[in-house]
């Protein structure tokens, strides 16, 4: 695992869908990827309420990532120093092996570019001291940048 | 040029209009945030940050355009803004000339930024200014008028602060706007209880302490329960009602019958929770809200609902009340007065063409009820009417029966829509007139009140991407040409601002910092025993309205049964979702119609069975005249005699390609409720369909 990753308050979280959009604004991501997503559930009946849940679905960015492992080319990189998994564009051939070995689909193939995109916990806002646009963004602040 | 920079700004993506902070790089939107300095962070929601992808979209006029084959067809020129400026105001004077400038009306869709086209309507010496509230929040802002002589948005809510909430079909967390519904979720945390009552489940109803299933147009007669038990047992703030509300006498003796137990028989609302309800509402008092409700073009007698929710805050003390409806405080409040253009334009005299003030003493004109335009060009009564401009605001969009407004139109010499959007009705115009964006424009300097008064600018961010022109351009050169001129006293935006701050001793630069003015460095809050101010004649809240009784409208009628719905219709509700609550705004824009692109008919899981309707299944809903095909979607959280679906989808312009016949449209769905009610609004919901299986 990343040393930091993206906690969900599932009492704040309202799925309106606000992280996704600030994640396709932030890296110009095309229609048809979604990096992040919500998955709601339910509703479930609790106390006479029906309650949602609102998953928030990103990378794991997992501490041996089947992506890294499979990538030919070595364009799927897992950085050293904190552990997020992100595609060097440049050495990106598009072969999607990283798409089949996920077991979560992450990576995704953007037809526009021919090559695989994946969320990289927006790692230069990270890297300039800033949180991921998900987070950053939140209509509530139901997302966590935590260590 | 290589270079970021943060502009902070006002948002246009809906009508909540939240503060933001554009990052601009090499002279692009990267980045549409909340305003972290009125936010207390980056967060916005969904549509604000879809800002961007709606700039860079090119399916949105680019250029004044003339209509050259019939209205609606679709047949344009691209024509100069000398050229279409020209145009208009010929028409206009030649309008005006012959049939008097009361045959000139102009409407938008209210909120701050109004100034220019009122200024540009009356300077030109008509009456006939309105807004889209009569399919929005014209009975609230009556009702509030005639308890309070506030309108609506004269208070604000402390929900932060707030231990008891009750939402009528307030689907704050999805028809949401970014600071109310962080705030809302911050007072559940802390421990505070919102109530949620409405027809069908939503994520709103997800988040509360309770939520009730009502019967339909039942609400009025929830609230005559509760005040009842509030009366009888005493639970008012004797205090506050004692000094500020008038007509306590009169309302006892009027809730007497109106029992709980009777109400569980017409809401379906257990006698039980009704009373548990107004027990502990009034031991979190004054730190409650009953909230009045942001659209509510519901029913024939709406008015009277919205009355009693003020009635049910006035009883508890709620008004200036920490965790209450606090009176929003103003600029003047602090010694500091904004200029505006309006006020500097005599106000035009004669008789409206929808009769606020004259026929309609107790609907205010500020708002108007647009839906009497098309019986007023049809049957030229009071006058005729031969002009209209449509200025951001899409009636044939957002209005009931959009076919029969149509025909209406069709009538007139001249209709010209000025529009970042292809609208329904700038697409049946004569003329579009494409106005910059939010991110492309610098509007007015606007106030917004409440608890600390502060003043606000929406900036320009970027370069126009089109032939397009702002506001302030295009309202001054219409006035101009029409020889009124001398009410736009400006050239550029710049000296607007300039005038407007005069004596104030402000200048744009204090802008740039915030994206605001703050006016106090301590919240105002007035004294609760001597300092409130009401704007009725009396100066109280007047549960009995001298300003009704005067008008000859009754200050209380007795809850009436709505009629039993014939078999097999069902009621047609709609509402909003988190990524499109301005239709015609977002619904085009492709990462958000990625997310929601059509609109699905929520159905009582029991009634479709009898229908043989599963889920999933495509199906025609109907009323006589107009059906649509969509796709049915089965759940036991939607009371049984409801169907809902989505507002502002079943787009008719086909040039907005994503958008384009996906879903179905609710307002021609609602043939027939052009109609006027007491408070003003749109019967919307008395809109009863067919659904069946294809």
């Amino acid at each position: 695992m990343s040393k930091r990753f993206i906690y969900q308050d599932q009492d704040r979280c309202i799925g309106c869908l606000a992280c996704e959009i600030h994640c396709k604004t932030e890296n110009d991501v095309p229609v048809g990827i979604r990096l992040s997503r919500i998955v709601p559930s339910g509703p479930t009946m609790i106390d006479d309420v029906p309650r949602m849940s609102f998953v928030f679905m990103g990378c794991f960015h997992c501490s041996e990532p089947l992506c890294v492992e499979a990538c030919p080319t070595g364009a799927m990189i897992q950085r050293q120093a904190d552990g997020i998994v992100y595609v060097d564009s440049d050495a990106c051939v598009g072969c999607r092996e990283c798409i089949e070995a996920c077991p979560c689909s992450c990576p995704q193939y953007n037809e526009d570019t021919g090559k695989v995109t994946k969320c990289d916990y927006c790692k230069d806002r990270i890297d300039a001291g800033l949180k991921p646009a998900c987070v950053t963004g939140c209509t509530t602040g139901a997302l966590y940048w935590t260590e | 040029m290589n270079s970021t920079k943060t502009i902070y700004s006002i948002c246009g993506m809906c009508t909540v209009r939240c503060p933001i902070a554009i990052e601009v790089k090499d002279g692009a939107i990267k980045h549409i945030w909340g305003n972290p300095h009125l936010l207390g962070g980056f967060n916005l929601c969904a549509r604000g940050a879809a800002g961007k992808a709606f700039e860079y979209d090119n399916e949105r006029p680019q250029y004044p355009m003339l209509r050259v084959g019939q209205r609606g067809s679709g047949q344009w020129k691209r024509v100069s803004w000398q050229e279409a400026l020209d145009y208009i105001s010929t028409r206009l004077d030649e309008i005006k000339g012959q049939y008097g400038p009361q045959a000139i009306c102009l409407s938008d869709r209210g909120g701050p930024n109004t100034d220019l086209q009122k200024t540009f309507i009356a300077a030109i010496g008509s009456p006939n200014y309105f807004n889209h509230h009569a399919t929005c929040s014209n009975s609230v802002h009556n009702a509030h008028i005639s308890v309070a002589g506030y309108a609506r948005n004269a208070v604000s809510y402390d929900y932060k602060h707030c231990k008891y909430l009750v939402l009528y079909g307030r689907n704050m967390l999805e028809s949401l706007g970014t600071a109310e519904s962080r705030n809302v979720i911050d007072m559940i945390g802390a421990g505070g209880k919102m109530i949620y009552i409405d027809v069908r489940y939503n994520y709103t109803a997800a988040k509360a302490a309770k939520f009730y299933i009502i019967n339909p147009a039942t609400d009025y007669a929830l609230n005559l329960a509760l005040i009842n038990v509030i009366v009888n047992e005493d639970l008012y703030d004797h205090e506050f009602v004692q000094r500020w509300v008038i007509g306590l006498d009169e309302l006892r003796h009027f809730v007497a019958p109106y029992t709980p137990q009777w109400a569980q028989q017409e809401t379906g609302i257990g006698s039980g929770e009704i009373t548990t309800m107004a027990r502990e509402a009034a031991k979190a008092s004054p730190a409650v809200i009953f909230h009045p409700g942001w659209m509510t073009a519901w029913g024939s007698n709406d008015f009277y609902l919205r009355r009693t929710i003020y009635t049910l805050n006035a009883l508890l003390g709620s008004y200036e009340a920490r965790g209450g409806l606090v009176i929003n405080k103003t600029p003047a409040d602090v010694g500091i007065r904004l200029r505006s253009l309006a006020t500097q334009v005599p106000r035009p005299g004669g008789e409206r063409f929808d009769g606020c003030g004259t026929r309609y003493k107790h609907l205010g004109a500020q708002w108007g009820l647009g839906q009497l335009l098309p019986e007023a060009i049809l049957n030229e009564t009071p006058y005729p009417i031969k002009a209209y401009i449509a200025m951001r605001h899409d009636p044939l969009a957002s209005m009931p029966d959009p076919e029969a407004f149509k025909v209406a139109l069709d009538r007139l010499a001249l209709l010209v829509c000025i529009d970042v959007n292809y609208s329904e009705t700038a697409w049946f115009s004569d003329c579009i007139l494409p106005e910059c964006t939010f991110l492309e424009r610098t509007d007015h300097v606007i106030a917004q009140n409440g608890l600390s008064p502060r003043l606000l600018l929406r900036r320009q961010a970027v370069k126009p991407r089109f032939d397009s022109r702002p506001r302030w351009y295009i309202f001054r050169e219409l006035a101009k040409r029409m020889g009124v001129g001398q009410s736009f006293p400006y050239d550029s935006i710049e000296e607007l601002i300039a005038w407007q701050l005069q004596g104030t001793g402000l200048t744009i630069e204090d802008f740039d910092h915030t994206g605001c003015v703050e006016l106090t460095s301590q919240p105002l809050w007035f004294d609760r025993r001597d300092g409130l101010r009401f704007n009725t004649p009396s100066g109280r809240l007047e549960l009995i309205s001298s300003t009704l009784e005067g008008a000859s409208v009754a200050s209380f009628i007795p809850f009436d049964r709505p009629e039993a719905i014939p078999n097999g219709l069902f009621r047609l509700v709609t509402s909003k979702v988190a990524v499109h609550t301005q239709g015609r705004t977002t619904s085009n824009i492709a990462i958000l119609n990625e997310l929601v692109s059509e609109n699905q008919l929520w159905i009582n899981t029991g009634r479709a069975m009898e229908l043989a309707i599963k889920d999933g299944d495509d199906v025609e809903v109907s009323v006589e005249g107009f059906s649509g095909r969509i796709t049915a979607r089965l759940t036991d959280l939607i009371h049984r005699d409801v169907v809902f679906m989505l507002h502002g989808f079943g787009d008719s312009v086909a040039v907005r390609s994503r958008s384009f016949n996906r879903g179905v449209s609710d307002v021609r769905l609602q043939r027939g409720l052009l109609r006027l009610t007491v408070g003003g609004n749109c019967p919307l919901t008395e809109c009863l369909v067919a659904v069946r299986p294809i």
